[in-house]
């Protein structure tokens, strides 16, 4: 007991690293702020040239591209950026790097959310959009995307909350977020008490959220 | 050396290729182990779980929902880490296959309680209520009406779990289990070029697009049937 309060609990550890937690829990915060809007404008994007595109090469490729990066794990995606570009001469900037990692996976994984999205709107509604005289754009932006947005909305927040708990894998490559942080503490006082409350912090910020997110499903579930 | 020689030379180099092959198979092999007894005993656990919570008793349904809800919070890679790394200190060491092994099981035995979970509310009530007046004790109702419905209903989202999941065996390389991308790294460095990274994401994918498509072939035919 003694030896769990001391190396998992130690309060005075605690209070040694909280500031520089926070601080790497604001770059945690920072960083899903950019990753998630950018994956979902990429993932609307692939869902639209998915769903939209007449040309049967053009839905091939993207089919392509989707299957290929749900296939990859992110961090694999992740270090070959980070460590094999350098090999080209191209030194990246690490958030360079994990950005372009997130947007290439997050566009893929939002983009068959979007899909479904796409097709769960009845083809009546873009029907009747167009004959009001709405252009395809506009009949798209006022009437389906929102809609389709809505119907999976719960897909859109759970794989939301999967990308914040995702940023951890940044810390492979040292970009100093809340685990790289909580690490890096961990090393300094030889004491693992650091890494327990990096956890907690993660449990604190995404417990609401999975609550929040297993309420809206179930509401779904019995709206169906 | 122009460019597109440069990036072959770089990024496929065929002698360094086969000079690490056997590391990146040796890689596969453990990726592909990890991930079928994270898939084992995830689902095993999260089956478990979903059946003693639709005994609709507190005793169980409290720390259940605070587990998934857990499990399903906490990032794996820090999981792992504190497994692997803080765990020692309180005198439980454990290898890297087995914390990887283990956070995994942990955290896809949450998605798969949640996941069967939910089926078996989704199911009319009616099923359990009629299976119960003809004489079928609760367990049997369990096993021979509600399961197989709640299974067929939560087939697309478990295996989308199981996949994520087992991706996640790469996570592994942060605490040196020695699978592909691990094995990759240390080549790469070895080497002094990133060929074998090139390999390990072409191994990961010669593992993973077959098992998405099996998943896909196995959620058409339950649900045509249904």
């Amino acid at each position: 007991m003694d030896a769990l309060l001391e190396n998992f609990f130690n309060i005075a550890v605690f209070r040694e690293v909280l500031p520089f937690l926070l601080q790497g829990l604001l770059t945690t915060l920072g960083l899903s702020a950019l990753v998630i809007p950018t994956g979902l404008l990429g993932g609307l994007a692939v869902a639209l040239l998915a769903t939209q595109s007449q040309n049967k090469f053009v839905t091939l490729l993207v089919a392509a591209y989707v299957d290929l990066f749900r296939a990859l794990p992110p961090i694999v995606l992740l270090i070959f950026i980070y460590f094999g570009f350098p090999f080209l001469g191209l030194d990246l900037p690490k958030l360079f790097a994990v950005a372009l990692g997130f947007l290439l996976n997050n566009s893929a994984y939002y983009g068959e959310i979007f899909r479904a999205g796409l097709l769960s709107v009845p083809a009546g509604q873009t029907e009747a959009a167009r004959s009001t005289g709405l252009t395809r754009a506009q009949a798209l932006i006022h009437v389906v995307i929102p809609q389709a947005t809505r119907n999976v909305l719960p897909d859109l927040v759970s794989n939301s909350i999967e990308v914040v708990k995702l940023t951890t894998i940044a810390s492979v490559v040292a970009l100093p977020e809340l685990l790289r942080i909580a690490r890096d503490a961990q090393a300094l006082v030889y004491n693992p008490s650091p890494i327990v409350l990096a956890a907690l912090i993660y449990l604190i910020i995404l417990w609401p959220l999975v609550r929040w997110l297993s309420r809206l499903e179930h509401r779904n579930l019995l709206a169906r | 050396m122009d460019g597109l020689a440069r990036l072959l030379d770089t990024f496929f180099n065929t002698e360094v290729a086969a000079r690490y092959w056997p590391d990146i198979l040796a890689g596969v092999w453990i990726t592909i182990g990890v991930g079928v007894a994270v898939t084992a005993t995830g689902l095993a656990l999260g089956f478990a779980l979903a059946i003693l919570r639709a005994k609709q008793t507190p005793w169980f349904s409290i720390p259940i929902v605070m587990f998934a809800d857990i499990m399903r919070a906490l990032p794996p890679l820090i999981i792992i880490i504190v497994f692997f790394f803080a765990f020692p200190l309180i005198g439980i060491s454990m290898s890297a296959f087995t914390a990887t092994w283990l956070s995994l099981s942990l955290v896809l035995a949450a998605y798969a309680e949640e996941s069967l979970w939910g089926a078996i509310l989704s199911l009319p009530r009616g099923q359990s209520e009629a299976a119960r007046s003809t004489g079928l004790t609760w367990w049997q109702t369990m096993c021979a009406v509600i399961l197989p419905q709640a299974l067929r209903l939560a087939l697309p989202p478990l295996t989308n779990r199981v996949i994520a999941v087992s991706k996640n065996v790469a996570l592994g390389s942060v605490v040196a289990l020695s699978e592909v991308l691990n094995n990759a790294q240390s080549a790469t460095s070895t080497a002094g070029n990133p060929t074998p990274l090139t390999m390990a994401a072409a191994a990961y994918l010669a593992i993973f697009i077959p098992a998405m498509i099996l998943a896909r072939r196995m959620e058409n035919r339950m649900q045509w049937r249904v």
